[in-house]
């Protein structure tokens, strides 16, 4: 009997757990920001490793990324209402990927929007299954296709947001972390919110195009910016500096990997030897690195 | 007593899959695959016909690669006449069959799978004599923001139908040559998700591939959605003298990821490789 009450403890300890304090710092005026440690997603975490946030406008606050479970998506919301009295009425999600969009169901009622790049529905389309299938054993979390929600506004290039005498300027970019990222300017306080276009300390992963990530980059580097947030690692206030470690890193990988194919040698011998000196700047190198080998020798094979 | 067994039993199975899937099980092979592409043959496991290697952990589950090594040349006396590779665990296990010849040269395969999850990859190999043996690999699937899908479905699509031979360590008259076949192909598995998103997207992969040298069969492969997009594969054939490689394939599209029952033929597509040893 005692090992039936201890299982069932087990079972309902987390989702009856009063919801942890979620850490924020208001990084320039209106502009709030909770940063996360850097994890590999897992049932200890709950996938809650990105960095997520929210601006406040005069009418009303936009959520940008809405974390990695449902009940940090509800930590977000209670810590919202602890910060101002004005309604959310945007969840923006900068893309794909669970650590950003498994709190969207917190938000969902009437007179929020929920805006995203105009591919990430159709991400959420090939990809929800099984992130969903696998949420219970791997993070611990329960989710079902109510927790998927996809984007009530579409951004195709540019988009710009008014939350009351404060406009947001959204840009869809093409294929780079993702083949859906979407990245946040505000202008009131020259703060761009690149989430995971820009890794800081956790490696860098590729999951779109390594050779359109490159381009990005490039693009980005000659703007300038007071404040930079990333989706995982510290906020830069030192752009475009803090960029170079990871344009290094995916510069370095696409110049080994091209000279691999170049040779006629394999994806295995590819992932077995390419970039193996960066281990030392970068922490979740080893869950992360042979992925972006692999996935980058997929993407330069067909370049010629 | 009864009752609280039951509660026992119920409550150990909701918290297994923590720790389950250390290794693998021989489950769906025993209850799905043997009778269904094997019923009423004799198979046993053994690594003297063939090898399999896998990675143990799929760093990309889209993109994971898997080779199968046969331990003795082809020849009219012994050879491999078929290997098939299954995913035990995906949701269409069925990977492949490869049918090699005398002419293969070595009935060597090398190519990328999808692995939505912790599972065994295994290769059941078919002699000349009519024996089938069997070996098996374990891989942990990735966890993590990965999916079996593939990065950039666009630029797949766009250069759909594309074909790369590279012979890139040389020809020598007669001897067995590894040869690498590239095809630019999304390999779409399915979409499911659609009462949400209003995405209806069937599956779209290439299911028929036949290799020849000269117009002799080099390799014939039955394929599925398992294969990873932008399908590669190595193998060998011998060029026994100046001629010409040639891939043809077929795509189609099916209802559900899942069954085969519903498909409609896609396109026929053709490339040649002009080889001098």
């Amino acid at each position: 009997m005692k090992f039936v009450l201890l299982l069932a403890g087990l079972l309902i300890s987390y989702s009856t757990m009063a919801l942890p304090p979620l850490s924020f710092s208001q990084v320039a005026p209106g502009v709030y920001l909770h940063t996360a440690a850097h994890h590999w997603p897992d049932r200890d975490n709950h996938g809650e490793i990105a960095n997520i946030g929210f601006i406040v406008g005069e009418r009303c606050v936009a959520v940008i990324d809405s974390g990695g479970s449902p009940q940090q998506g509800a930590a977000l919301r209670n810590t919202i209402k602890q910060v101002t009295a004005k309604p959310v009425c945007y969840v923006i999600n900068t893309h794909v990927h669970p650590d950003h969009i498994y709190g969207n169901i917190a938000f969902k009622e009437p007179g929020v929007q929920f805006v995203g790049h105009h591919k990430l529905a159709r991400a959420m389309a090939t990809r929800g299954d099984h992130y969903l299938g696998r949420a219970a054993e791997l993070l611990d979390i329960q989710v079902n296709q109510d927790n998927i929600i996809p984007p009530d506004i579409e951004v195709k290039d540019n988009l710009t947001l008014n939350l009351g005498n404060r406009e947001l300027l959204l840009t869809a970019h093409p294929s780079a972390h993702t083949d859906n990222d979407l990245s946040v300017y505000d202008k009131t306080t020259d703060t761009m919110w690149l989430a995971d276009l820009l890794f800081l300390e956790h490696i860098p992963v590729i999951d779109g195009s390594i050779k359109g990530w490159l381009s990005e980059m490039e693009r980005l580097e000659k703007n300038h910016y007071k404040l930079v947030v990333s989706g995982h690692g510290h906020l830069v206030k030192d752009w475009p500096a803090s960029l170079q470690p990871q344009k290094a890193y995916l510069t370095g990988l696409a110049t080994e990997v091209r000279a691999m194919i170049k040779q006629g040698k394999t994806l295995e011998q590819a992932v077995n030897s390419v970039g193996l000196p960066a281990k030392k700047n970068w922490q979740l190198y080893e869950q992360f690195h042979r992925k972006n080998v692999t996935i980058a020798f997929a993407e330069l094979e067909w370049e010629d | 007593m009864h009752k609280l067994n039951n509660i026992v039993y119920l409550l150990a199975l909701m918290i297994l899959p923590a720790t389950a899937a250390a290794e693998g099980d021989d489950i769906t092979w025993n209850t799905v695959l043997k009778s269904q592409f094997f019923a009423g043959k004799n198979i046993e496991e053994s690594n003297t016909v063939i090898e399999l290697d896998a990675p143990y952990r799929a760093e990309d589950p889209a993109i994971v690669p898997v080779k199968v090594t046969s331990k003795f040349p082809q020849s009219k006396d012994k050879y491999i006449k078929k290997i098939w590779l299954f995913v035990d665990k995906n949701p269409f296990p069925f990977v492949g069959e490869f049918e090699f010849f005398p002419e293969s040269g070595k009935a060597d395969l090398a190519l990328r799978v999808r692995v939505n999850t912790y599972s065994d990859i295994r290769a059941v190999a078919e002699t000349n004599d009519g024996k089938f043996s069997m070996t098996k690999k374990f891989v942990k699937a990735s966890g993590g923001c990965s999916a079996p899908i593939g990065a950039d479905l666009d630029e797949a699509m766009k250069r759909l139908g594309k074909v790369k031979f590279r012979l890139d360590d040389g020809v020598q008259s007669g001897q067995p040559a590894l040869t690498q076949l590239m095809i630019s192909h999304p390999n779409l598995t399915g979409m499911q998700m659609d009462q949400m998103t209003r995405f209806i997207r069937k599956s779209h992969f290439i299911d028929q591939l036949k290799v020849t040298f000269n117009g002799k069969p080099v390799l014939n492969a039955k394929i599925d959605i398992a294969i990873s997009a932008d399908p590669n594969f190595r193998f060998y054939f011998v060029p026994d003298k100046a001629g010409e490689l040639k891939a043809e394939f077929t795509d189609v599209s099916c209802e559900s990821p899942t069954s085969r029952n519903v498909c409609s033929k896609g396109g026929s597509y053709s490339q040649s490789y002009t080889v001098s040893p």
